[in-house]
């Protein structure tokens, strides 16, 4: 299954980003086998109505689960449609640590 | 002549200066005053008479779910993420679309069609023999004042009277088109540091829109040596000058008119004026 977290950088050392849909990267883990692909959002500087673009990107990568700090009005209701999971890690730290954390099923799910 | 007074920063006296303007010049000639601050339209506290509202309305798509075969292009084609299209349904954000009609143009299957919807209304009152004003209203929630704004001001060019324009603060799309298309604007700024910080911003965007600016610095405090500096740099004229006086605050706040209430003021807005059509003479 593969799961997004929004990080500030391309790689699971990098902080995790709080805001969604101006994500820098999306890491994309495959929870099988720790695999990952780094995605540049190519949102983060968008203008306006970033949330559902940035969560199309997700859904064309099919993503089933997304980590991340917070999530806006549509892109939640876009997420929501298309069956995407989302739970919200605010602690600070890296992508490493939000997979952790979210393997041992201590983050709070938000939609 | 079209005539937009601007300014940068809220509070400065933009509707002040415009409203006396226009006042002193219906006098003599006919003008269409036109309120283009559509979030807070105010001229009519200054002007007050029965309006009659048209609304100003935008097209947004609706999709026909019997023909949509969920392709996506209309969704990749929104720049706006109004439209994200899943496997099995439509998603679409009214208040993210900028009515472009690109979604329905891309259609493969003609399964978009474009509905009227009311984001405003544009009002038409007469409450001087030969001043219309004309106030665009931004309804509550809406996030596009653009288009009032452009309905406000086609309406009231429907005359050849003169028109004076009273744009939004800030420098932000709603000034900008406020601006579009004027002769001249004069930028009102005051006496205080975040007076002359937005009054750089404005004047910026007048020069870059190519429009000729000059300054009226309200609420003068008679220590402008920073506003005046600016203004010799830049080349900008300061037309008139009005001093911080208790007595123009108490007309102003009781909804009266300085030209109104002390007609001697009449001589220095209708030297304004003058100023002005020079202005707009030696644009480009």
């Amino acid at each position: 299954m593969k799961l997004c977290f929004t990080a500030q950088g391309a790689t699971l050392e990098s902080p995790t980003e709080d805001r969604f849909g101006r994500a820098p990267y999306f890491i994309i883990v495959e929870s099988e086998d720790g695999s990952f692909d780094a995605i540049r959002n190519p949102y983060a500087d968008g203008g306006g109505g970033v949330g559902p673009k940035a969560a199309q990107v997700l859904i064309a990568n099919n993503v089933k689960a997304l980590v991340s700090g917070q999530v806006g009005g549509n892109a939640k209701e876009v997420l929501a449609a298309a069956g995407i999971a989302m739970y919200t890690f605010r602690a600070g730290g890296t992508v490493k640590d939000a997979l952790d954390q979210f393997t041992k099923n201590t983050l709070a799910r938000s939609g | 002549m079209k005539l937009a007074v601007a300014s940068g920063k809220g509070g400065t006296g933009k509707s002040m200066i415009a409203a006396n303007l226009a006042f002193t010049l219906s006098r003599t000639e006919p003008v269409s005053f036109v309120d283009c601050d559509v979030e807070e339209p105010n001229l009519h506290l200054f002007f007050p008479g029965q309006g009659t509202p048209r609304d100003v309305t935008v097209p947004v798509p609706v999709i026909d779910d019997s023909l949509c075969d969920r392709c996506g292009k209309c969704g990749d084609f929104c720049q706006y993420g109004a439209i994200t299209v899943l496997p099995n349904r439509v998603l679409f954000f009214a208040e993210l679309c900028h009515s472009c009609g690109g979604c329905t143009l891309v259609c493969p299957k003609k399964a978009i069609r474009e509905e009227q919807k009311r984001i405003g209304t544009v009002s038409l009152s007469l409450p001087l023999p030969f001043l219309d004003l004309f106030t665009g209203t931004l309804d509550t929630g809406s996030p596009h004042a653009v288009p009032v704004i452009r309905e406000a001001k086609k309406q009231a060019a429907a005359g050849d009277s003169i028109m004076i324009i009273d744009t939004a603060p800030g420098t932000s799309c709603p000034v900008v088109e406020a601006l579009e298309g004027c002769d001249a604007c004069i930028l009102v700024t005051e006496s205080t540091p975040f007076g002359l910080h937005d009054l750089q911003l404005a004047a910026d965007v007048t020069a870059r829109l190519g429009i000729p600016a000059g300054i009226v610095i309200n609420r003068s405090d008679g220590n402008d040596e920073e506003i005046l500096r600016f203004c010799t740099d830049h080349d900008l004229d300061v037309m008139m000058t009005i001093p911080f006086s208790r007595e123009i605050a108490a007309i102003q706040s009781r909804g009266d008119l300085l030209c109104r209430a002390r007609p001697e003021w009449q001589k220095d807005f209708m030297g304004l004026w003058v100023k002005c059509r020079a202005l707009a003479g030696a644009g480009p």
